[in-house]
């Protein structure tokens, strides 16, 4: 076990330079040339990094872009195969995370490293603590840490009752207790509310007031031109843009460096007559996982030829809905109809027959097994029809993978191997894929493109307004609010477990959306009625 | 049932609780760090007949009690090598060292089997205390096992609850990725809980053969090494509530050999399901409270940890 770098209780932000400022001031981070290779793939092309003391940088680029490799090989996580790591000026060779960390470099990943039945205290000092550990003096100091950088915390609550922007705060209190002098946030705000992305950039600058130097991972551009001082913009495992004052640049530019030439906004597909409703719910009341009311009697209708979304603060029931339209959860009351039929409690195979097809939120796990092949993750819902006698015909079924494959454009390795070395853009692909295959007549996509790149993004977009004019009935439900009034026919705002608001997503205005969002819908905007 | 025979049965209430205990807080102990360890029954086997024969041949009962302690700590850091260095499955790693550890007890002791012991642990002296009623024989009276589950069972709650060496143990079977960001070695953390782990196990298993049946005979452990891992489970991975388990789950050890001669009509084979069908009921009692908050039970219990694996 290795002992802590220095002893208990937070310090103040440590001058290794020492003596006077440097006359020419180093940048606090510096990445020159850095070259990582995996098997089959290059991640880091000579990609290179500078980034001034006491300033939000943020790192942009698309997945597959190199960052997250970067990253981990300035907080030490990979070694790189060549290139040089330069803090303050100093050269290092980190061989793990608690190198890195002595150098006074602490990153908060993207999945959260908490132990859920520690307190907030106990994993903030897990790292670094004496060897009698006392509650509340540790506690304390905890919680003094916390009040500095204007954090909001109970030092003494389990992590497993807190909310995930709760937990980003422990995370950030970890790497403060360490003394990070450069923290590295990888994609920190992809699992919060608008509202706690906006405390998150406060306590960024307060950081950086504060002289410590953040390096902030991101592809949402909105968020950069917020609250970043300056971005170094990746592509393909190279640095293509560095250093780019935040002031004098714009979101538009951005995207432009991180895509190259590729499309990023598309285009409001032309509409489509609807035809008879496909998709009915009425009343639906269901709970959440912890047995709380999450649906209070929700009304919807989608008819043929129409996509129907729906927005909202996340945790206001959209994924418990999109369960109980795939048959994944229990209903307590209230009826789901599809094509017609009352479908209620019919299982999911069942309403796959019906011609549903579901693109849950959580792709690995629910939608795909990580273990299993590409070709059975293919034939998931199908192997009834991949078959000779009692057993599964590979033949067939590889033929069919093959064509799925073929069709939306899924880059994988042998169809035979696990999927889990697939990229996010290509698992969704092939999840997509699947369910869309059979032309279903009905389509409940939750999240579809939530974390995926510009490409990947576009593929799914292209791929559910294909289905549509095809005459599926779409449900799409989305925390991006661009995506929805691009696609969308009609867009519903959801709110504590109902729909509080209608608007014409072609003539509705965006504060309009936000204030129905937080609960402020005063009468649903009856723009085209139910239908 | 006269008081005589109320006071021996507690005092074996006790003496089998501490050997309960003893083997239990080892389980817990791995149990904490991550690793299930189902080779206890295998790893009291060869402390039980590693003491003996060490008994016999030097006729030194501490130097006895220290080689069963080795014995059970190495095949504790078999399950070790093959769980966390080899990353193989727990249930099948442990699963075989009982199998090994039994088969293995019975050639090793073959020779010894019906001999006298070559020492015996002597009941610590506790003075006057040993003379007050019903608490002088019952508690004051017994083997030094007995103390030393004791002293084991508060030593195991401070360091695993009170220092940050506990903070590392518990944080490595909580959630292994979290425990080595934070610059723990989660491999040195596992295989030495499971070390420690199956020298307790080794120290239970001498206690059989060195003071509670001093003699050795192929199948001693009699599936208690079962009992401790339900054990475990039963007192919700806390070492006062184990202790409480250890004392009643002992209770039906003792009542097993006394049930005839307190004249009561009760199947003593019945009598030892009653760890198990406890251990049970614990468990409906753990999953229906798991529904609105995390199980007991360590997050990372049996699973092998690799920093590369997504």
């Amino acid at each position: 076990m290795t002992e802590p770098s220095h002893p208990i209780g937070p310090t103040g932000p440590s001058e290794t330079s020492g003596g006077d400022a440097p006359s020419v001031e180093l940048p606090a981070v510096e990445l020159r040339d850095i070259w990582k290779r995996f098997p089959g793939v290059v991640a880091n092309a000579g990609a290179s990094l500078r980034v001034r003391r006491g300033s939000v940088h943020a790192v942009l680029g698309e997945n597959g872009a190199g960052k997250s490799t970067l990253m981990n090989v300035l907080s030490g996580v990979y070694r790189p195969d060549e290139g040089e790591v330069r803090i303050d000026g100093v050269a290092h060779h980190f061989r793990t995370p608690a190198d890195a960390l002595a150098a006074g470099v602490g990153m908060v990943h993207q999945e959260f490293r908490l132990v859920p039945s520690f307190t907030v205290a106990e994993n903030v000092v897990l790292g670094a603590c004496e060897r009698i550990v006392r509650r509340p003096a540790v506690e304390s100091a905890v919680e003094a840490l916390a009040g500095r950088f204007g954090l909001a915390i109970e030092p003494d609550r389990p992590v497993w009752q807190l909310s995930m922007g709760e937990r980003q705060r422990v995370e950030i209190l970890k790497a403060l207790w360490r003394d990070a002098r450069i923290l590295i946030l990888d994609e920190p705000t992809a699992v919060l509310t608008p509202g706690e992305a906006d405390e998150l950039g406060a306590v960024l600058r307060h950081m950086a007031d504060d002289g410590r130097t953040i390096v902030f991972i991101s592809h949402k551009l909105h968020e950069v031109t917020g609250f970043c001082d300056e971005a170094t913009v990746l592509r393909g495992g190279k640095t293509v843009a560095a250093s780019l004052s935040v002031a004098d640049t714009d979101a538009s530019e951005l995207a432009g460096l991180m895509v190259g030439a590729s499309p990023v906004i598309t285009e409001r597909p032309p509409a489509r007559e609807a035809g008879e409703i496909r998709l009915q719910v009425r009343d639906l009341r269901c709970s959440d996982d912890r047995g709380l009311p999450a649906l209070n009697g929700l009304d919807l209708a989608v008819r043929s030829g129409q996509i129907v979304g729906v927005a909202g603060v996340a945790g206001n029931g959209q994924r418990e809905l999109a369960q109980a339209i795939a048959g994944l959860r229990h209903v307590e009351s209230g009826t789901v109809h599809l094509v017609g039929e009352d479908r209620t409690d019919a299982t999911p195979r069942q309403r796959f027959a019906d011609g549903l097809g579901y693109i849950p939120e959580d792709r690995i796990g629910v939608g795909l097994a990580p273990r299993l092949s590409v070709t059975d993750n293919a034939v998931l819902r199908t192997y009834g029809r991949h078959r000779r006698g009692p057993f599964l015909d590979a033949a067939s079924a590889t033929g069919h993978c093959r064509d799925l494959v073929d069709r939306f454009g899924v880059r994988t390795g042998p169809l035979d191997e696990p999927i889990a070395g697939l990229s996010g853009g290509n698992l969704q692909r092939l999840l997509v894929g699947r369910e869309l295959v059979g032309g279903p007549r009905v389509v409940v996509a939750a999240q579809p493109t939530r974390g995926l790149d510009v490409q990947g993004v576009k593929a799914i977009q292209d791929l559910l307004v294909g289905e549509r004019d095809a005459g599926a009935a779409v449900l799409l439900i989305s925390e991006d609010l661009d995506e929805l009034s691009t696609l969308a026919d009609r867009l519903l705002v959801m709110h504590a477990g109902r729909i509080v608001a209608e608007f014409d997503p072609v003539t509705a205005e965006r504060h309009a959306i936000g204030e129905a969002m937080i609960g402020h819908a005063e009468t649903a905007d009856d723009t085209g009625g139910d239908q | 049932m006269n008081e005589a025979s109320l006071i021996g049965l507690f005092e074996a209430t006790v003496s089998f609780g501490a050997l309960l205990y003893l083997a239990a807080l080892g389980e817990m102990i791995a149990e904490k760090a991550g690793i299930l360890n189902l080779g206890v029954e295998g790893m009291m086997a060869m402390g039980a007949v590693t003491g003996f024969v060490v008994a016999l041949q030097t006729g030194n009962p501490w130097v006895a009690f220290v080689a069963a302690v080795a014995a059970g700590a190495s095949v504790g850091l078999l399950h070790g090598f093959f769980t966390v260095v080899l990353g193989a499955e727990q249930v099948v790693s442990g699963l075989s060292l009982t199998i090994l550890g039994l088969g293995l007890a019975a050639f090793v002791g073959r020779g010894s089997v019906g001999q006298p012991a070559g020492a015996e642990m002597v009941p610590v002296d506790w003075g006057p205390l040993s003379d007050i009623p019903w608490a002088g024989p019952i508690l004051f009276a017994q083997s030094p096992f007995v103390y030393l589950a004791v002293i084991a069972g508060f030593v195991t709650w401070f360091v695993l609850w009170r220092t940050r060496l506990g903070l590392a143990v518990r944080a490595a079977g909580e959630s292994a990725s979290t425990a080595d960001a934070a610059g723990h070695s989660v491999a040195g953390i596992r295989l030495a809980a499971v070390a420690v782990g199956g020298g307790l196990a080794g120290a239970s298993g001498a206690y059989l053969t060195l003071s509670l049946t001093p003699q050795w005979a192929d199948g001693i452990v009699a599936g208690r090494g079962w009992i401790a891992v339900a054990l475990v489970i039963f007192g919700a991975w806390r070492p006062g509530r184990v202790a409480v388990g250890a004392l009643l789950f002992g209770l039906t050890l003792a009542l097993k050999t006394r049930l005839q001669t307190f004249g009561v009509d009760f199947s003593p084979i019945l009598l030892s399901m009653l760890p198990y069908l406890l251990t049970i009921s614990v468990l409906v009692v753990i999953s229906i409270r798991s529904r609105n908050r995390p199980s007991p039970a360590p997050a990372a219990l049996g699973i092998a940890y690799r920093r590369e694996e997504r």
